[in-house]
């Protein structure tokens, strides 16, 4: 009986996680990350919505993929992924009001998401399903690493919480710590993803080669 | 009339949708090293926010908005679970009629922007913009002044960092930090410059 996960299928998500990661190499998916990372549970969720459009339009691509005609292909695929939101965002709306309240327009916005159409392009379109599926759950976690990173350090350090819990000791603002403003706001994410950036190439030297924006 | 001028000024500075939503950030990383392809994105990306944005108002007005169809005679539809689809789907027809109006009248700026002009259509701001147009339940009127403010904004955004890219070219950089990184960076020193319009109200 053949392997769940082959060699080549674990080779495809791995590869999702760190010399192909959506955000930092393949400058995918930027826009909703900066701005769901203010707290974790947001950023959680958004992750969590993420992979289930990107794995369900993966592998619905992929089945459709010798059915659909080239001239229409956006088009196709814009409405099969905007779907998938309308799922996800009614979900969200029904069993987790709140949150779809801070997220606002950012679960709607997944449909503009360059991941999803992106990993549907380049892999869905050429690949089998259970190939598909794999390469969607990769580039997923590549995503909910860089969202799970920056959200940890915009709440530690902006808020003093982490999911809400007081993480950062009442004494310590007696003393005069002050929470670390800027994480909250939009530049704080910016220099926090560069840094991440800055790391990773620092660190594995050969993905500047595959860097578009040179 | 200041109503509206006060929208305007909201939307291209204080509440500028790239710098302070993070909209539209994919095509303005890749496409910012050239000063002649950033003006050329800008504008095509001003001109099809100002228009599908009351183009999308007048569709959910009457057709998908809880109500809204109240003219055919079914007031208790509901159809507002549609806007997405609807939406993307306006975008793209409005897109497709951008290129080939370019196309047409500047084949030299459509070949410059390449593959980014039908990606246009997948620019998160576009959406983002139609999608808080929504949510803040603007009218007609402050729907296109919102459309061509945050389009503007989006605007001065990108041909500000294509300037500042260019002025870097020749900036001892590390290697790890040049390219991708660097430009994150600069993006976050213009948003914290664009925050000082913070609190400006006409």
């Amino acid at each position: 009986m053949p392997a769940l996960l082959t060699k080549q299928d674990k080779k495809i998500v791995k590869n999702a996680l760190w010399d192909d990661n959506p955000m930092s190499v393949q400058v995918l998916g930027i826009c909703s990350a900066l701005a769901v990372t203010v707290q974790l549970n947001t950023a959680l969720v958004m992750c969590a919505a993420l992979t289930f459009v990107l794995t369900m339009s993966n592998v619905t691509i992929s089945l459709l993929r010798n059915k659909i005609p080239s001239k229409i292909r956006i088009i196709v695929e814009l409405s099969i992924i905007s779907s998938l939101v309308i799922l996800a965002d009614q979900f969200l709306k029904a069993y987790m009001y709140d949150v779809s309240k801070q997220l606002s327009v950012f679960v709607g916005l997944i449909i503009t998401n360059c991941i999803v159409m992106g990993r549907a392009e380049a892999f869905a379109m050429a690949n089998p399903p259970m190939k598909s599926f794999w390469d969607g759950l990769g580039n997923s976690l590549g995503y909910s690493l860089i969202l799970i990173f920056v959200a940890i350090i915009r709440e530690i350090f902006g808020s003093g919480t982490l999911l809400g819990f007081q993480v950062v000791p009442l004494a310590l603002y007696d003393m005069g710590y002050v929470d670390c403003g800027i994480m909250v706001l939009a530049p704080g994410a910016f220099f926090l993803i560069g840094a991440f950036i800055w790391i990773q190439r620092a660190i594995t030297p050969e993905i500047t080669h595959k860097d578009v924006t040179k | 009339m200041e109503h509206y001028l006060s929208l305007a000024v909201k939307s291209i500075f204080v509440e500028n949708i790239l710098l302070a939503y993070f909209l539209g950030m994919c095509s303005f990383l890749a496409c910012s090293k050239k000063m002649e392809t950033a003006v050329g994105l800008g504008m095509a990306v001003t001109f099809v926010l100002m228009v599908t944005c009351p183009a999308n108002w007048v569709i959910n007005h009457f057709l998908l908005a809880k109500g809204a169809l109240a003219w055919a005679g079914m007031p208790e539809m509901d159809l507002s679970y549609l806007n997405f689809i609807v939406f993307i789907a306006v975008i793209a027809a409005m897109v497709q009629m951008v290129e080939m109006v370019l196309d047409r009248f500047s084949p030299k700026l459509y070949s410059a922007l390449g593959i980014f002009l039908p990606l246009i259509a997948v620019n998160c701001s576009i959406l983002g913009g139609v999608l808080f147009m929504e949510q803040r339940g603007y009218n007609f009127g402050e729907s296109v002044v919102f459309g061509f403010g945050s389009g503007l904004g989006w605007f001065l955004a990108i041909v500000g960092l294509s300037a500042i890219r260019t002025k870097l070219q020749y900036s001892n950089v590390p290697q790890p930090l040049q390219g991708l990184g660097l430009t994150f960076m600069i993006t976050g020193l213009m948003a914290m410059g664009f925050m000082c319009f913070a609190g400006i109200q006409l």
